[in-house]
């Protein structure tokens, strides 16, 4: 397949899947913003943005981090390319590039929440609220995945789809973990308490899988079975284990239809290895932030071989 | 006249480029006044790619050169047996109407300057029109390097009153087709001999197309004609057209040009 | 000016469209405006939102799709045939000459200056044969009718006529929409279109290629407003849709960049200019092309449809002399008539036009998409006035032609049904045979009484039938 049809694929996952989480991250936002809080309710929306690294870009164009702005920034702001409506233009955009090489099912979701969102957008304000927000998003995200996974053939470009989402789902998974560790809650004094507790379940609701999550530890919410769950555990589907693993056995179909393993591959095996060598312990005297810091490292200079080996071309 | 040739051009990148294609007319043309003796292209790393005659003569060789590199050097050496046809390009192969060769392009555009000194010879035949308009362009534009610039237009050249023998050939080929007479740019290379009266190596002039004779050659610059000091590789429209060498790099690094020609009389 | 009307003559049906006259009947208003409505829905949403004939514009207009169909007898169609067939291969007779002897010039039949002289000639491809000798490999010629024997050609695209997308569509959502017309109706089929298409390209595979040639069809990219006629055909084809950075010269050949490494290409259905295909032998400034790739199609490695220099054919200077030619190669007399022209660079073509300016259409000699052009008898006298000021600035750049009386189709509009004017592009395909598929792109002026079809100005499409014997 052409490199430049399979980069493409490649940003519909990622830019869809980044749609995602940019609405999961305001969820966490407002619901924290709810919560008294030592630091009054403005800075809770700050940390979000310190963490996700735009808070410069806001100040610069907003000033006080107020809801109502914030919403704006992340959710309709063109300007900024992370917002949900530059995800969404983005990732239709990148369809319509390779419209043929997707099937009228995932063309059909891609271009019906592009549609909506520019009717949303000429809505009112007032009558658009965050919870409705959220909920289109996550739901649009989840019909275009639908579609994917229902009609597309299983070539290489649905392998480069894939590749896609699993990169830039473990990248989320991995930050919207570190708001929390190392933003929300920076006191010590904090950790184990009911306000402690009350943040790992917001997250956990953020990523819709708070009831997954009792199902599977029951009791009480710690930060040792969430950092299981959302790191280790191969069964929760966000999870970097399992996205790690998605990437080793898309990339290694992808290495196995051409008959030539490149450093991509062995780079992905190193990741999942990785993440399959360690345990809670074990990541936690490391430190949350620094085991989260590394992971996104790895799989950034992993998303830096794909590109070498398949997406930019140059590959002799 | 036997001329031997040295010409090497380097190009040099400030950051490694990932592949460089080039164009070459590089290849002395064959007419009566010129025979090849021994000649060879070489571009460092470079891969030969495609090669023609195209409609007006030239050889074409294309090169692809393989990055990451932060230099590519073409270099051609060779002796070509000259004779002095007194400019007349005969025996030359070629398929193009002269009448294409009344088009005008952006450095050979006339302005009214131009048109002026086109208009203010008078010739009783083609020929003689030719000759009066190259030596107009001479009178007209004094050889001066460092004044003009590789994009220089021949109606800007004529406005300095200076310039060097692209602005020269440019100003030619402009007053010629403002007269009607079909005219081209030529990049060669040229003898300086012991007497220093030729001013570049790497040197270029214009053919004008005279019916009874065919394609002449003229050379404002040096207010003759092409001889046996002459060596010619191509023509075009102008000086970008008929360029020996065009060449593009990938990968958006700024490009540094550096070069050297001899030509000399072999010993005999 | 009496105009005829292709359906009926006088309260007669004309029988190609016999059966459409109880269709048309039996539509009340309601059906009609939800159909309408279904069909708009269709083309938005297989995103064909696109200008036909280059005529720019918002990416995302819809061209208006009018559900009446037009309708050609199997005789009438034949006789167009032979005339589009007949005009394709005297125009690639003309580029394969111009760029070799030039006999026709040497002959005196058109002057050489209109040749050589002409923008649109390539010096770059002067003395190079083609493989097969075919430069333009896709001949679109717009024809209008004024009679039921009458058809002009107006003006032939040699290079990358584009819109055939509708034709393929319109047809596509017609058969979605009215299954029964096409069972009562016997009509031609056009969707043999791009299998001819690929079969063409791939019969015209440079020489160096051994076995299966590989077509791409190379696109100028997403922004293009023809984008979607682009990825339609590359899907329909089965073969790549590229752009410029997706291909590179290596050596001898030509490649794309594909996951799996460089792959050869042998055919490059180009849909961009000439001027910007390959910045090394063109515009040096071209971010769209492949540099190298001149080199490369001149030595074999690569065909290039068209072939670069092809645009020389369909310039309007030259489009006066397309029946000559005709006569000229072919040794045949011309099936299908020009619209008489007159060239304002001709002293007394000029005086007559001057003198009867209110009456004739005059257009830019490269001008396109129905800009730059007067409508004599539509256009007040100030703006006959300030035309005729241009005229005369720079006659050279100016045809006239008489205001010719286009037939008219019945076309749905607010009040029911009426006639509204029409043209018509078919697309000749030209490799190692020469092919037409029964259909083309019929135009429809939607304003009343307008004789202009151009989208950027009004006009519609509607689907173009072609009933079998």
């Amino acid at each position: 397949m052409l490199s430049r049809t399979a980069d493409n694929l490649y940003w519909i996952a990622r830019y869809m899947e980044r749609a995602d989480t940019v609405a999961r991250l305001l969820e966490v936002g407002s619901r924290i913003s709810l919560l008294p809080s030592a630091h009054g309710y403005r800075s809770e929306w700050d940390s979000l943005l310190q963490a996700t690294g735009m808070a410069a870009a806001f100040a610069q164009k907003y000033g006080d981090p107020v809801q109502r702005n914030i919403e704006s920034f992340l959710f309709f702001d063109r300007d900024n390319p992370s917002s949900v409506a530059s995800c969404i233009t983005a990732a239709r955009e990148n369809g319509r590039i390779v419209r043929t090489a997707l099937t009228s099912q995932v063309w059909d979701a891609l271009n019906t929440a592009f549609q909506e969102l520019k009717a949303l957008e000429r809505e009112e304000r007032s009558r658009v609220d965050l919870g409705r927000l959220t909920d289109w998003v996550t739901r649009h995200a989840a019909m275009v995945r639908g579609a994917i996974d229902a009609t597309l053939l299983r070539d290489d470009g649905f392998n480069f789809l894939n590749i896609g989402y699993y990169l830039e789902r473990g990248d989320s998974t991995a930050r919207l973990m570190d708001v929390k560790y190392y933003v929300l809650l920076p006191r010590l004094e904090f950790v184990g308490s009911g306000l402690d507790n009350y943040q790992w379940s917001t997250l956990l609701r953020a990523m819709g899988a708070q009831r997954a999550f009792h199902w599977a530890y029951g009791g009480e919410v710690t930060a040792a079975k969430i950092a299981d769950f959302l790191i280790l555990n191969p069964q929760s589907p966000r999870s970097l284990a399992t996205c790690s693993a998605g990437l080793v056995n898309h990339l290694g179909r992808v290495a196995k239809a051409y008959g030539r393993e490149t450093e991509a591959q062995a780079k992905a095996r190193a990741l999942l290895a990785e993440v399959e060598g360690t345990t809670v312990d074990a990541i936690f005297d490391e430190g949350l932030h620094e085991y989260l810091t590394r992971y996104i490292r790895d799989a950034a200079d992993l998303a830096l071989a794909i590109n070498e080996a398949y997406l930019s071309g140059e590959m002799r | 006249m036997r001329l031997t040739v040295d010409h090497m051009t380097r190009y040099l990148y400030d950051r490694p480029v990932r592949s460089v294609v080039q164009s070459h007319r590089l290849t002395p043309s064959a007419f009566a006044g010129q025979k090849v003796v021994d000649w060879e292209v070489t571009v460092s790393g470079g891969l030969r790619g495609a090669t023609h005659r195209d409609g007006a003569g030239d050889q074409v060789q294309g090169w692809t050169i393989a990055g990451p590199v932060t230099s590519v050097e073409v270099r051609v050496r060779g002796t070509v047996e000259t004779t002095d046809l007194a400019g007349v390009l005969r025996g030359h192969r070629e398929t193009v109407a002269p009448e294409v060769y009344l088009r005008d392009t952006t450095p050979t555009r006339a302005d009214v300057a131009l048109e002026t000194l086109a208009r203010s010879v008078e010739a009783p035949d083609v020929l003689a029109l030719a000759h009066a308009l190259s030596a107009a362009v001479s009178d007209a534009i004094a050889y001066r390097p460092g004044v003009t610039h590789a994009h220089t237009t021949a109606a800007e050249a004529l406005a300095l009153a200076e310039g060097v023998c692209q602005d020269h050939a440019h100003a030619l080929i402009a007053v010629a087709r403002v007269r009607n007479i079909p005219a081209r740019y030529v990049s060669g290379y040229l003898f300086a001999d012991a007497d220093g009266n030729a001013h570049e190596a790497a040197h270029a002039w214009a053919e004008l197309f005279v019916p009874t004779l065919g394609w002449v050659g003229f050379d404002p610059a040096n207010r003759s004609c092409p001889d046996e000091r002459y060596i010619r590789l191509g023509s075009g429209f102008d000086a970008q057209d008929a360029a020996p060498i065009r060449g593009i790099a990938r990968g958006g690094a700024k490009e540094e040009m550096d070069v050297t020609v001899a030509v000399l009389a072999a010993q005999q | 000016m009496a105009q005829f009307n292709e359906m009926y003559q006088g309260t007669e049906v004309r029988a190609p469209y016999g059966r459409l006259q109880d269709w048309v009947a039996a539509m009340p208003q309601e059906l009609r405006s939800l159909k309408q409505a279904e069909a708009e829905a269709l083309f938005r949403r297989i995103g064909i939102t696109f200008a036909v004939y280059g005529e720019g514009g918002d990416p995302d207009r819809l061209i208006p799709f009018d559900m009446f169909p037009r309708v050609f007898a199997a005789a009438e169609w034949a006789r167009l045939e032979k005339g589009i067939k007949q005009r394709a291969r005297a125009l690639n007779a003309f580029l394969v000459d111009v760029y070799g002897r030039g006999e026709i010039i040497r002959a005196g039949r058109i002057p050489g200056r209109l040749v050589y002289q002409n923008e649109a000639y390539e010096k770059a491809v002067v003395g190079f044969v083609p493989p097969k000798g075919v430069y333009s490999h896709i001949v679109g010629i717009d024809i209008v009718r004024t009679g039921p024997d009458q058809f002009y050609v107006l003006e032939d695209n040699c290079r990358t006529p584009s819109g055939v997308s509708y034709m393929l569509e319109s047809r596509e959502i017609m058969m979605r929409m009215f299954p029964v017309l096409f069972r009562e109706n016997r009509i031609e089929p056009v969707d043999g279109y791009s299998e001819k298409l690929r079969r063409t390209l791939a019969s015209v595979a440079p020489k160096k290629c051994k076995g299966e040639p590989t077509v791409v069809i190379l696109t100028p990219g997403h922004f293009n407003s023809a984008y979607y006629e682009h990825s339609l055909l590359a899907d329909l084809m089965g073969v790549e849709l590229v752009e410029g950075q997706d291909l590179f010269v290596d050596g001898e050949y030509c490649y794309m960049r594909t996951t799996e490494g460089p792959r050869r290409v042998d055919v490059i259905y180009r849909r961009i200019d000439d001027a910007y295909l390959d910045p090394l032998c063109f515009r040096p400034d071209s971010m769209l092309g492949i540099p190298g790739l001149m080199d490369v199609y001149r030595s074999g490695g690569v065909t290039i449809c068209s072939a670069p220099g092809a645009g020389v054919a369909d310039d309007k200077a030259i489009y006066t002399y397309v029946p000559d030619m005709v006569r000229f190669y072919l040794g045949e007399e011309p099936i299908l008539q020009n619209v008489p022209t007159w060239q304002c660079g001709k002293t007394e073509d000029l005086a007559y036009v001057l003198e009867k300016l209110p009456e004739l259409v005059v257009k830019e000699v490269h001008g396109s998409g129905g800009y730059g052009m007067l409508v004599g008898p539509k256009s007040s006298r100030e703006e006959v006035e300030r035309f005729r000021a241009k005229i005369v600035e720079d006659p050279g750049n100016y045809i006239a032609q008489p205001t010719l009386a286009l037939s008219t189709v019945p076309t749905f509009v607010e009040e029911g049904v009426a006639p509204r004017h029409v043209d018509l592009r078919p697309y000749c395909l030209v490799g190692d045979r020469i092919e037409l598929v029964p259909g083309g792109l019929t135009r429809v002026a939607l304003k009343e009484g307008s004789l202009v079809v151009n989208s950027s100005q009004g006009g519609g499409v509607k689907d173009t039938w072609v009933l079998a014997e």
